[in-house]
């Protein structure tokens, strides 16, 4: 399979602080790779340094081929464990205005985003009373909305109970199952475990281990 | 399929979306992006109405604290209302964008934008125009309320503050939203901006106290202070649209 993030030697510093230390790793298309570790290790650093948000202090970074990732940024769906959403405005009210800053690239409808996260589009409800687990539905149907093929996720699970957190494993799924690429950090390992393809484990931001999980 | 409560399974919707029914078009695909930040930012402050109760609350305090101060006959207040209405204006736009990128930050929205294809200038351009519809829209509303407390009446070409007022709100909102966005990863953030702000405006509010002060008591000419004004505008909005990407993706 092709390899569609490719990382030689990437390092990342805050001041004197090492938060990634010169990881060599290529992620291949079509993979959920599952990235575990405790607070710290690196992982919501390396998602945002592949997501183009954070640059790599040393080392190359290649994102669809392209060296700078913020040129494929509009294939690349990026869900942070804040629902980066607007409290004030509905999920549909989110959506649209979201779905209107993709123009090169053929969105799902707003409705369609919101029916595949198993939200009412009809629900009128500012997003800032929404519960945790349906403010990072709300959040996933955004990162949908253009269609990307790589998707980073950074603790989807985080303050879920864990019915939500169920919900949220199924959904997972299906995006693995339509063909996308899926970074995805966690602390529960035994959640994520079953929609896994890789198993990376980080630690001091480093790379520890990286296990195949289906043969 | 779906119903609005948390317990609503997913229904993989993703997965019966046939090609031909994914859509091309969603509503907003066709207005000018910075037109669509503009509309979301005057549909939150409709409803949230955080920057004009600020505005509002800063602005007449300004006023009402002068005109009890002064007790102003009209030759006086020709003299003190371009300096007080500048102040009034300044104090309420800081207070606005104070306001502006704060909404972004909150819940990450920011890296939202910065992974979206909408050009940065965009973002920026709309967060101007919201601002200076916030800004101009107290004013309108202190207008009236100047002529009261301060018996004004002007003895210029009064139509030419409709030329004054707005290319003076016009200076200090772009260069807020600027040093505003500049700012937003500092800690002291709210503090830091008036002192950025302030010294960069001040050749615009030196234009604009003296442009106001010219029509209101027909003096002399202000138009040379409303070239100022405009040139000022015209150098800072490119500055600014040019450096805003800069700014926004700065780590």
């Amino acid at each position: 399979m092709p390899s569609i993030v490719q990382l030689e030697s990437l390092s990342k510093l805050f001041g004197s602080f090492v938060a990634l230390r010169k990881i060599s790793l290529s992620f291949q298309a079509g993979r959920c790779y599952v990235l575990l570790g405790e607070n710290g290790a690196g992982k919501s650093t390396l998602l945002r340094v592949i997501a183009g948000l954070l640059k790599p202090t040393h080392g190359v970074i290649r994102v669809f081929g392209e060296p700078k990732p913020s040129d494929a940024r509009d294939r690349i769906g990026y869900m942070s464990h804040a629902p980066m959403l607007y409290d004030e405005l509905s999920a549909m009210e989110n959506l649209h205005y979201f779905a209107g800053l993709y123009r090169e690239r053929p969105c799902l409808t707003p409705r369609q985003a919101l029916e595949a996260v198993g939200l009412d589009p009809a629900l009128a409800r500012p997003t800032g009373q929404y519960s945790q687990g349906m403010r990072q539905r709300a959040s996933l149907a955004r990162v949908l909305l253009p269609q990307p093929d790589l998707l980073l996720l950074d603790e989807p699970f985080s303050n879920m109970d864990a019915a939500s957190a169920r919900q949220m494993l199924k959904l997972i799924e299906h995006q693995r199952a339509a063909g996308k690429t899926i970074l995805l950090t966690t602390h529960q390992r035994e959640l994520a475990e079953p929609v896994a393809d890789f198993l990376l484990t980080l630690q001091a931001g480093a790379v520890n281990s990286l296990v195949e999980t289906h043969a | 399929m779906t119903n609005n409560n948390d317990d609503s399974r997913p229904t993989g919707g993703l997965s019966k979306i046939a090609e031909g029914e994914r859509e091309a078009r969603a509503p907003g695909r066709r207005v000018p992006y910075s037109v669509l930040h503009l509309l979301k930012d005057l549909r939150i402050e409709w409803r949230s109405r955080d920057a004009i109760n600020s505005m509002l609350f800063f602005s007449l305090l300004v006023v009402v604290i002068f005109s009890l101060a002064f007790d102003p006959t009209g030759e006086l207040s020709r003299q003190i209302t371009g300096p007080i209405l500048c102040v009034a204006i300044l104090f309420a736009a800081v207070s606005a964008l104070n306001q502006a990128w704060a909404r972004e930050l909150r819940h990450n929205v920011l890296d939202a934008h910065r992974m979206s294809a909408a050009p940065a200038s965009s973002l920026f351009l709309g967060k101007v125009l919201s601002t200076f519809i916030f800004v101009s829209s107290v004013e309108l509303l202190l207008a009236p309320l100047f002529a009261i407390f301060y018996n004004l009446r002007a003895l210029g070409n009064i139509w030419l503050l409709l030329v004054a007022v707005p290319l003076g709100t016009w200076a200090v909102t772009i260069n807020g939203t600027f040093f505003a966005a500049l700012s937003i990863r500092s800690r002291n953030r709210e503090l830091l901006l008036p002192l950025i702000l302030f010294p960069i405006f001040m050749p615009a509010l030196l234009a604009m106290v003296l442009a106001i002060s010219a029509i209101l008591s027909g003096d002399s000419d202000p138009s040379l202070w409303i070239k100022m004004l405009a040139g000022y505008d015209v150098i800072f909005t490119t500055i600014s649209l040019l450096l805003f990407e800069t700014v926004l993706n700065a780590e």
